[in-house]
């Protein structure tokens, strides 16, 4: 009867917790498999326990070349669209003009486009204009789909952030472009890094938009989806199992620093 | 305090100025949004309007195209390819219902049970991001592997039997079927119903569900006539956001699945990119575009969340 | 204090409309050197938009601001030696109380800034909190970290934008004291924007109620209290009892007036309107200078003063007096304010009573406004 009653009270945190395994379940596998030495060439059954991808994850032709391309482009992205959708931002929240509305429909309709009809399109125009699909055609898009995560972070944070800081930063003798280096930048800056963090993410694992625009350019997760048809090196893992341990000590590393600052400020 | 009375009084320019009324640059919004704006139009509105002329036009490749208002594109395209057509939406329907279902939980916990654990689930909801999305696809290749636990685990249960007479998988396999299909996408979109789900539930005032509990609720009744309607924008958000993307994928059903669980997207990515076919391709880019569009209208409409962006 | 007048705000024919909506109407108001000025009125009376003005916030639709014998009027904010105390304080979240206070010095080129900042620090005594971020400090402190980080810039005129208005009461009454005590002190003129009337007068030498766009009145605290001359001045600062009541006829310096029967008498010189025999007047008389006498002793009141009958409807008692609402033939509602001396104990609802105060303590206003102008509303408060 205590067990009824307890598994009743807390049925809502297993099913929470078998959620979170269901969504873990897929790197645990990267990470185990990371350490496999498949006999074939795809890495989808266990076999034995080896490092030898690890200690040579440069080892598959084209996979690190690939990599840095992602990365370039990712970084390239990020510049573009945080520099071009902060100041969207700080448009739609601190002015009034005409076609407001256009504006934001116009922000808002690449979210709510699934990516393959921006990218089928997007195609079409670069065929109409005879562009050479590539490094340049993959940055453009990127920077397009970004931009509207962007807006919507940085607009977040500028909407919250109180008029009259401005107002006193003006009153306190600081001129329009002191008042916005000063004040408004450092202020809205969190909501900045927010969009340029999640630019970065989205760009770097963008896989449709690329797959319709690259040519014969080959990013990372395009290296994957190449490698899924052909057989999949256990590098790939490597870099997969690489990126979560990154991402995570990064969070956990800001977490703590975020946490001693607060406290010895209390 | 006399050193603040006695100092001079700051900027006193004596002589009084005339100046001209400062204008507060009535032009800057415009100037802060051309770029962006620019690109947007150039790169999103643009390609749009290419593409309504591609799938109007006749020709072929060798001999290049001509707009020829040919709208029997469409046609043809929606009698061969219907069936891709439904198959999108009943597996992005089934995927957001999943997400749905599983994400709610986790969500609830996160906002209201973790407690000190919170951060740390929170950063374990997020991380899998970072790895690449087609690295964890090709993961459930070997979870729903033929000769993997799972399916021999639901074999061993018979539920392989039920799933196969409602045509969700077929003989002892898992993969290649709708079932890996509609995993796939439920996997793959999962944190994106979580995050707006717990988004609204941490707004919820905790009180609100003392005060429910004092006004003779009982706890699922709380749920039903509090939580749940105060979550609503995040139900909303979180479908659109996982329902959206499910439609027009086709990295799941490509991975995951066979011939026979192709959906829009594979046609679309295939028309384009091997077939060469692009006034089809177009078409049927279209049709999906206005479909979603409307669908997404419809569903806000109903749902009264109009202000959701 | 001093004699020069470069601390003098002269406001002439500022006004200010947004599209078809005027938030102040053409105004003119000098505010001397040194004085601590209250510009008092519900929200949106525009009372915050003058206040705008004047720091180059806003800009105005047509007149012109003055500092001293400098026209301000397009100078932007930054370029005039003025300062504000803004509503909710506005410190900067992302630096410490010693960045948010050397701010201006900051701005305006200073290197060594630290001496003055930490002087300004121990005034407001906050000395300890220096390296704080504002979002660490209580209410009370960050209001006077704002007030701090104004007034080190030694402006001409400091501006306060209802700078008490996030404390609650006790603080309120205690910073009262502090922003005198500091004005008294540095000798600036100070703008104070306020909708609480009492904090006007306590702290102001000269009040300006305003509303709807307009100054109604301006004067001293006890000037607008006693001489309202108008029914919303006289019914937003404090309480008033008005009756509308008729000219009868002139005896000397006074003026006879027929409300509901009776007689009342009116000092001439307290009457804003015009008065012709036969004309209507609002005699307006504070519920503290009403004496209440039982019925029965009405034969003792003495002659000479106003009176007016009644009934008891309502009392309460709150310590120091007991406040009656009286139902009389001319007021339904009329409030009476009884110091707690020495306690009738037959003035009980019900019971029927005598009103009577000295003329002296009538006034007269104009009767073409509305009766119940200013009257607080439960709503009300908030800016």
């Amino acid at each position: 009867m205590a067990f009824v009653h307890w598994l009743k009270r807390n049925l809502v945190v297993l099913a929470g917790l078998l959620t979170l395994g269901y969504l873990l379940l897929p790197n645990v596998i990267v990470t185990v498999f990371s350490f496999n030495k498949p006999k074939g060439r795809f890495n989808y059954e266990w076999q034995q326990f080896s490092t030898d991808a690890w200690k040579d994850p440069c080892g598959v032709a084209d996979m690190c070349g690939s990599l840095s391309v992602s990365l370039q482009i990712a970084v390239w992205a990020t510049l573009g669209a945080t520099i071009l959708g902060t100041m969207i931002a700080f448009a739609l929240v601190r002015y009034r003009f005409r076609a407001r509305g256009a504006v934001n429909s116009l922000i808002f309709l690449p979210m709510a486009m699934p990516e393959v009809v921006m990218a089928a399109s997007l195609l079409t125009l670069f065929l109409n204009m005879g562009a050479q699909l590539g490094f340049w055609t993959i940055l453009i898009a990127h920077i397009m789909f970004c931009l509207s995560f962007v807006v919507t972070a940085v607009k977040a944070r500028v909407m919250s952030m109180d008029p009259r800081l401005e107002q006193a930063a003006q009153d306190l003798y600081a001129g329009p472009a002191q008042t916005f280096l000063r004040v408004t930048l450092p202020i809205a800056a969190p909501g900045i890094a927010a969009g340029a963090l999640l630019a970065f993410a989205l760009s770097f694992d963008d896989f449709i938009i690329t797959n319709f625009n690259a040519g014969s350019t080959v990013t990372f997760p395009m290296f994957v989806w190449g490698s899924a048809q052909r057989g999949t090196p256990v590098q790939i893992n490597v870099i997969g199992t690489a990126m979560f341990i990154v991402a995570v000590l990064f969070v956990l590393a800001s977490m703590v620093i975020g946490n001693r600052r607060n406290r010895r400020k209390a | 305090m006399s050193a603040v009375t006695e100092a001079p009084p700051p900027l006193a320019p004596t002589a009084p100025e005339k100046k001209p009324p400062r204008r507060r640059g009535r032009l800057t919004p415009y100037w802060l949004l051309l770029p962006g704006i620019l690109w947007l139009v150039v790169f999103f509105a643009l390609p749009m309007i290419y593409q309504a002329s591609t799938s109007v036009q006749t020709g072929s490749l060798e001999q290049g195209y001509k707009v020829t208002w040919h709208f029997a594109t469409y046609w043809d395209a929606l009698g061969e390819y219907w069936p891709q057509f439904v198959r999108s939406v009943l597996y992005a329907a089934a995927a957001t219902l999943l997400c749905l279902l599983l994400g709610y939980p986790l969500a609830y916990l996160i906002a209201f049970r973790a407690g000190r654990w919170r951060n740390l689930i929170m950063v374990l909801v997020i991380a899998p991001f970072f790895t690449s999305f087609l690295i964890r696809t090709l993961a459930w290749k070997t979870i729903l592997a033929d000769s993997g636990p799972v399916v021999g685990a639901l074999n061993t249960l018979h539920v392989l039997d039920v799933t196969n007479w409602l045509g969700w998988t077929q003989g002892d396999r898992v993969l290649a079927t709708p079932l890996a299909v509609v995993c796939g996408l439920t996997y793959n979109f999962l944190p994106f119903m979580i995050l707006p789900l717990y988004t609204s539930l941490e707004r919820i005032d905790g009180r609100l569900h003392e005060a429910a509990g004092d006004l003779y609720a009982k706890p699922f009744t709380t749920f039903r006539k509090v939580t749940f309607p105060l979550s609503m924008p995040g139900v909303v958000s979180g479908t659109l956001l996982t329902f959206i993307p499910a439609a027009g994928d086709y990295v799941n059903a490509d991975l995951l699945g066979s011939t026979d669980t192709r959906m829009v997207g594979n046609v679309i990515q295939t028309q384009f990119l091997r077939i060469l076919d692009y006034p089809t391709a177009a078409a049927l880019s279209f049709i999906l575009m206005a479909a979603i569009l409307i669908m997404v209208t419809l569903y806000i409409r109903r749902s009264g969340t109009e202000d959701l962006v | 204090m001093t004699t020069d007048n470069s601390g003098d705000v002269r406001l002439s024919g500022i006004s200010k409309t947004y599209g078809a909506f005027t938030a102040v109407h053409p105004l003119d108001l000098t505010v001397p050197q040194g004085s601590f000025f209250a510009l008092l009125g519900a929200s949106g009376c525009g009372k915050t938009t003058t206040l705008r003005m004047i720091a180059g916030l806003e800009e105005p639709t047509a007149g012109a601001v003055r500092l001293g014998d400098q026209d301000v009027t397009h100078l932007p904010p930054y370029k005039r030696p003025v300062n504000t105390v803004f509503q909710s304080y506005a410190l900067f979240p992302h630096l410490d109380i010693f960045e948010n206070v050397a701010f201006g010095l900051r701005r305006r080129g200073i290197k060594s800034v630290k001496k003055q900042v930490e002087e300004m620090l121990d005034l407001v005594q906050l000395g300890e909190q220096a390296r704080k971020k504002p979002h660490q400090l209580s209410g009370g402190q960050q209001q006077r970290v704002a007030v701090a980080r104004a007034l080190i810039n030694h402006p001409k005129v400091l501006l306060l934008d209802e700078p008490l208005g996030a404390l609650d009461l006790k603080l309120r009454r205690q910073m009262q004291l502090e922003l005198k005590r500091i004005q008294t002190e540095v000798g600036i003129t100070f703008i104070h924007v306020t909708h609480d009337q009492e904090e006007a007068m306590t702290m102001a030498d000269t009040v300006a109620v305003m509303n709807a766009g307009r100054v109604e009145q301006l004067g001293s605290p006890t000037d607008l209290y006693e001489n309202p001359q108008t029914t919303f001045v006289a019914n937003f600062l404090g309480t008033s009892n008005l009756i509308e009541a008729e000219v009868d006829s002139r005896s000397g310096e006074d003026i006879v007036l027929r409300a509901g029967g009776g007689k009342l008498s009116l000092p001439g010189a307290r009457c804003s309107a015009p008065t012709t025999t036969g004309g209507k007047v609002l005699v307006g008389v504070r519920p503290e200078k009403i004496s209440l006498t039982h019925a029965d002793d009405a034969g003792e009141i003495p002659e000479g003063r106003n009176r007016i009958t009644g009934r008891i409807v309502d009392s309460s008692f709150i310590g120091v007096s007991t406040q009656y609402v009286i139902d009389s033939p001319v007021c339904p509602e009329f409030e009476v304010y009884a110091q707690n001396i020495d306690r009738d104990v037959r003035l009980v609802p019900g019971a029927e009573v005598v009103l009577h105060w000295n003329p002296a303590h009538t006034f007269g206003l104009d009767a073409a406004q509305d009766i119940d102008a200013g009257v607080e509303t439960v709503e009300e408060d908030a800016a």
